[in-house]
């Protein structure tokens, strides 16, 4: 066997190796927990101040939210024309997030592997979820938390379907489901 | 399963749909790349040391290819949700393992040594139990929490398997080691392999009860919370055993390895940095105080610091009754000239050091022949694997499957540690082996049982929440309220 491609085996077995170590890093990479945010449009967003009032964050989210951004199939299509698509966050800290209703369950509450990780004081750490039923109606569910989900006015006691748009109250945050 | 941006300026992010990915089919790819390496670096040895591709290739590529599939196949059907990486790393590492063991068997130096065994076609049988037995542990060990019920028997075991390489007739002293136990018929076993894991067992279950008491009762002085007297119990309690193993099997490896995965769950466990301090301070006092007066550790530690001087006296015939050894200065020299590149599969030297050139020393053949570059990937990889094993316990929910979890990968880390650092001359030289690529059947066992647990844990972490049950009487209990 030439020396050469004794030298060309030696270096490729070494850049082999290396590729397997990379392509490993890679998996971690794409592995880590977590789902996918994408952050959208307005920087200038984050430079204004915070909308006090309830009428222009509304306003706002349904600016934001007007680009499309659902990938795939929705879970709720199969209900027609008024299924909702998106739940929206309207009040509290984390104003203007959005969950493509994709079928799945949200979770809501402080814990950190929450769907929606709520940083608020009046949440406990598994607070809401979120979930369709058979008939692709969004059921919201407290699951037993110490200062109560409000759907509307009144807190909740059993799973109860959301109506588009009504808000759900937890602590300091409102969400709500859209269109 | 996510977190969502936390900061108050980030207003309008959006939170993607939540599968959770059993990222089964990315292992499956890893690991025929896993597979395909160690084929490619065999038939690079048959090249370069006969002229000619080896004529074991395709066998010894489809069978390290049919037990990686029986093994991911087994990951596919009893635990779908568990982490893409450990399998094919592990996997890899005992491909290479086996390449390396097979190229030292062609070595007509070697040959010539009295106890001369082709090792490779045995490692292979090892490796194919090692799977067996890891498969065996996915099917039988369906919850990790079951583990927790048997906490004080672990103990026990762990003792008992500690205990038995001392028991007249049946302990071996191998070259001043005894950690060897002789089974007639069967050859020998290295019970301390297996008490790694059992250990680990009983540190998880007995800290998950402890832990508050351990943590919470200190007084706080100079930065550091100092433990109450009473509760440093335990760790003394280890330290002591520690001690004894290392008085009485006079190993260093197997003892820094107990004492040390204590200390990492302890700290993991209580989140108090004085267990570390005091942890680092007994190991060392010790280390110190057994060295001066046992023998063995003395003559280890001499090696240690002048291993050019053994590799003299070795060649000298000398009356002090001591085992000379040249293999540290071997290794040395094995390693310094792979330099950054290495020699290539097959050209290095490095069957020079004879005796455990396959076992202790299998880092030294990759020193020499596939050089730093090669060394760093191959410590790379173990690093993954640990990384995977933390990355684990971050993720289980429950605090037994976490400590389990870091113990285990702790263990793992220090035993590389421990190796490494002894063929490198950067500690004293012990007698442990590198898990998965040295010649020897418990290691390979032990370690993949290990790489099992820690795939069945990482499982039940990645497994998603069951979706919510859609009770049959939700009709019947419908609130009728008022619109």
């Amino acid at each position: 066997m030439s020396e050469l491609t004794l030298t060309v085996m030696r270096l490729g077995f070494l850049a082999v190796l290396w590729l397997f170590v990379i392509v490993a890093v890679q998996v971690i990479r794409s592995d880590l927990f977590g789902t996918r945010v994408t952050q959208r449009g307005s920087r200038r967003e984050a430079a204004r101040p915070q909308p006090s009032g309830r009428q222009q964050t509304r306003q706002q989210a349904r600016q934001q939210a007007a680009p499309p951004q659902q990938r795939g199939q929705q879970g709720g299509g199969r209900r027609g024309r008024n299924a909702p698509t998106k739940l929206v966050v309207t009040e509290g800290t984390l104003t203007g997030t959005t969950v493509a209703l994709q079928g799945q369950t949200i979770t809501l509450g402080r814990a950190h592997d929450s769907t929606i990780v709520l940083d608020d004081d009046y949440a406990s750490s598994r607070h809401a979820r979120i979930y369709p039923d058979q008939n692709g109606q969004w059921i919201i569910e407290d699951l037993g938390s110490t200062n109560g989900t409000y759907l509307d006015r009144s807190r909740l006691t059993t799973p109860t379907p959301i109506p588009l748009g009504a808000p759900i109250r937890i602590g300091k945050t409102a969400i709500e489901l859209r269109k | 399963m996510s977190s969502s941006t936390n900061s108050p300026t980030h207003h309008t992010s959006t939170i993607g749909a939540i599968g959770a990915p059993s990222r089964r089919n990315t292992e499956l790819a890893l690991l025929v790349f896993a597979v395909a390496i160690p084929v490619f670096a065999y038939a690079n040895v048959g090249l370069a040391i006969s002229d000619q591709v080896p004529s074991g290739l395709l066998s010894y590529g489809l069978g390290l290819g049919l037990l990686a599939g029986v093994a991911h196949l087994a990951v596919r059907k009893f635990a779908p949700y568990a982490d893409p990486l450990l399998l094919p790393l592990a996997t890899l590492l005992n491909g290479l393992g086996l390449v390396v063991i097979w190229r030292l068997d062609q070595s007509k130096l070697l040959q010539s040594l009295p106890n001369f065994v082709t090792a490779a076609p045995r490692q292979l049988l090892y490796t194919a139990l090692g799977i067996g037995l890891f498969v065996v542990v996915l099917i039988f060990l369906k919850d990790h929490r079951v583990l927790q019920r048997y906490t004080y028997i672990s103990m026990f075991t762990a003792l008992v398997l500690l205990i038995l390489p001392l028991v007249p007739g049946l302990g071996a002293n191998i070259y001043g080691a005894k950690i060897w136990i002789n089974i007639p018929g069967l050859g020998s076993l290295q019970p301390g392999e297996f008490a790694k894991i059992v250990l680990a067992v009983f540190f998880a279950g007995y800290l998950m009860v402890k832990r508050d008491a351990l943590a919470l009762a200190s007084r706080r002085f100079m930065g550091l919370y100092l433990p109450r007297g009473r509760d440093l119990g335990p760790i003394l309690v280890v330290w002591a055993i520690s001690i004894l193993i290392l008085v009485f099997e006079t190993d260093l490896g197997t003892s820094l390895l107990f004492f040390g995965m204590f200390v990492i769950m302890l700290y993991v466990a209580t989140e108090r940095t004085s267990w570390i301090v005091f942890g680092l301070l007994m190991s060392a006092v010790g280390a110190v105080g057994v060295a001066s007066f046992e023998s063995h550790i003395q003559t280890r530690v001499q090696a240690w610091l002048n291993p050019m001087r053994e590799y003299e006296l070795s060649r000298q015939v000398t009356h002090d009754g001591i085992l000379h050894s040249d293999q540290l200065q071997q290794a040395l020299w094995a390693f310094g000239s792979g330099g950054t590149l290495g020699s290539g599969w097959g050209q290095g030297h490095s069957d020079l050091i004879r005796f455990a050139a396959n076992s202790d020393f299998v880092l030294a053949t990759f020193g020499e022949e596939l050089g730093l570059a090669g060394v760093m990937a191959i410590l790379l990889i173990y690093g993954l694997i640990v990384e995977r094993g933390v990355r684990t316990a971050l993720a289980a929910r429950d605090p037994f499957g976490k400590l389990l979890a870091i113990g285990l990968s702790g263990a793992f880390a220090l035993q590389v540690f421990v190796v490494a650092g002894g063929v490198m001359g950067l500690i004293p030289l012990t007698g442990m082996t590198m898990p998965f690529l040295a010649y020897g059947g418990s290691s390979v066992l032990a370690n993949w049982a290990l790489i099992g647990i820690l795939i069945r844990i990482s499982d039940t972490a990645r497994r998603p929440a069951p979706a919510p049950a859609s009770s049959p009487d939700a009709e019947m209990t419908q609130v009728v309220r008022p619109s």
